[in-house]
């Protein structure tokens, strides 16, 4: 498992992201676009085009709490949102903005971890709920695009420094971390059962109260 | 708006900041139990940066996670209690500016015009559940910050009564293999309710969720099957944040009532490893105590 290693973004060389494997734990520093629900069914649905140029970028599923203080937006606090819920529109986001590191929480599908094979592109997990340890690595809200989606859905454009730990969960070659998990999850689920029937018969409760 | 109002509207906007910047004493304490539990190899990275979070939101008082949820009330009035009206009005404006100051994200979507609210106000909201108390003259509020992550995991089913507890406990096990590693696990309360309807059994599971820790059900077998379930998620291996890994619940709470003689409804309602959520008791002379956090309500 590698670990340390701080990746600048956008990424221009996207070799150094194919050296990466699945439980590979990096850090980025430059500049990081925010898109979440709003944003992807804007890009991959509806096909309008990105506010900007985003081949390379890293993407935050995230929706920040950001305070407006003297013309000048703070970013006080900024996490992972679900990323499945995006699975259905990633591989057209993927295709038509051109983004190298996906950050995101919980993990994505079959779908996404295809596109990021063939797009040579990652995916990566940052901690969830950990907000404020988000805006703490965030230099600079250098700009915000689509904010008449509102606050949490608007496209924000940060600078970042060190932002991380982040857990590549799927790598260039499309291996999925998320979906081994899931289905090592099902595969127990027998097992599971039995500690439940244990329960359940221990205290006769079939007999006693159906 | 009276002077009255304005000390209650205070006092909400300080024990909702305090709910979205500090965790309650018994999840805080309950997160280090889990984070020594754990034993993957991204245990110690998650919960490391989880445990800076928190310190870095309480010295900075900034919101722990990024998504305060929806606000959901529970007010218990007792019937002596003299200010009802004005600590209704007080908790949709401290709500409202609570928002506004960034304690709050604003998280009020119109589904029919797809609008962002702006303030976490609106047709429905702040979500408010009341009770009346009979022979008290306290109000007690009860607060819980319900994140959009961990609602994910949530979920409900009419069963057949026949079918027995097995398929009671099948549904929810299914459910979170499904589902639990998008809720930010270890989900810190799984919250179970079982009842005769969807609504009855929602209600019971929610009842369940804001159960303090540590507290168990008083029903002998159904706290044995508490720590059934308990044991049976964590052999899924979900892990923290879905990436695999010893402990994916921190307690599993189950309520219940007299199901109808066709039907056992069944309801889940899941909390992420960040259950915000705080008690508040409020007098007639406006004094106060705060159960949930020892320390008190922080200066908003």
């Amino acid at each position: 498992m590698r670990d340390e290693l701080t990746i600048e973004a956008p990424v221009k060389d996207r070799s150094v992201l194919e050296k990466l494997r699945t439980g590979d734990v990096i850090y980025l520093s430059g500049l990081v676009a925010t898109a979440r629900d709003e944003a992807y069914r804007r890009i991959a649905l509806m096909n309008e085009e990105p506010p900007l140029s985003l081949e390379g970028w890293a993407i935050f599923h995230a929706g920040p709490i950001m305070k407006r203080v003297n013309n000048e937006w703070q970013c006080l606090s900024i996490g992972p949102t679900t990323s499945i819920r995006l699975e259905s529109y990633s591989p057209s986001f993927i295709e038509r903005t051109g983004v190298s590191i996906i950050i995101g929480k919980g993990g994505m599908g079959r779908r996404t971890a295809e596109a990021c094979r063939k797009h040579r592109a990652i995916y990566t997990v940052f901690p969830g709920g950990c907000g404020v340890l988000g805006a703490s690595f965030v230099k600079e809200v250098i700009d915000v695009k689509w904010l008449e989606l509102g606050i949490p859905e608007a496209m924000w454009i940060l600078r970042v420094e060190r932002l991380g730990p982040l857990i590549v969960t799927i790598d260039a070659t499309g291996r999925n971390l998320a979906e081994e998990v899931k289905s090592e999850a099902k595969s127990r689920m027998n097992e599971a059962l039995s500690t439940i029937r244990e329960g359940l018969t221990k205290k006769r409760m079939h007999e006693e109260k159906p | 708006m009276n002077g009255a109002g304005n000390a209650l509207e205070d006092l909400i906007y300080r024990f909702i900041a305090t709910v979205a910047v500090v965790l309650p004493d018994d999840v805080s304490n309950k997160l280090l139990e889990l984070a020594r539990m754990e034993n993957s190899p991204y245990g110690k990275i998650i919960y490391n940066a989880v445990l800076r979070n928190n310190e870095l939101a309480r010295s900075r008082k900034l919101p722990l996670c990024q998504d305060t949820g929806t606000p959901e009330f529970q007010v218990a009035f007792g019937e002596g209690f003299k200010h009802k009206e004005e600590l209704l009005a007080a908790i949709r404006k401290a709500v409202a500016k609570a928002s506004l100051n960034g304690f709050l994200r604003p998280n009020a979507v119109d589904p029919v015009y797809n609008k962002n609210t702006g303030d976490n106000t609106g047709r429905i909201l702040p979500w408010i559940d009341v009770e009346l108390v009979p022979q008290s003259s306290d109000a007690v509020v009860q607060l819980y910050l319900a994140g959009g992550g961990s609602t994910r995991a949530s979920g409900a089913v009419v069963l057949d009564p026949a079918d027995g507890w097995e398929r009671v406990f099948r549904f929810v096990l299914e459910l979170i293999a499904e589902r639990g590693m998008y809720a930010c696990p270890p989900l810190m309360v799984l919250g179970v309710g079982v009842g005769p309807t969807i609504s009855i059994a929602a209600k019971l599971s929610k009842k369940a969720l804001l159960r303090p820790l540590g507290a168990r059900s008083p029903d002998p077998w159904v706290s044995e099957m508490e720590l059934a379930l308990e044991k049976a998620i964590n052999q899924l291996g979900i892990g923290p944040q879905g990436l695999g890994g010893a402990v994916s619940v921190g307690e599993v709470h189950i309520e219940y009532g007299e199901r109808h003689p066709a039907s056992m409804a069944v309801a889940v309602t899941t909390s992420c490893w960040a259950l915000r959520k705080g008690q508040l008791v409020i007098r007639n002379d406006y004094s106060f105590d705060v159960t949930t956090h020892e320390e008190g309500l922080i200066d908003a």
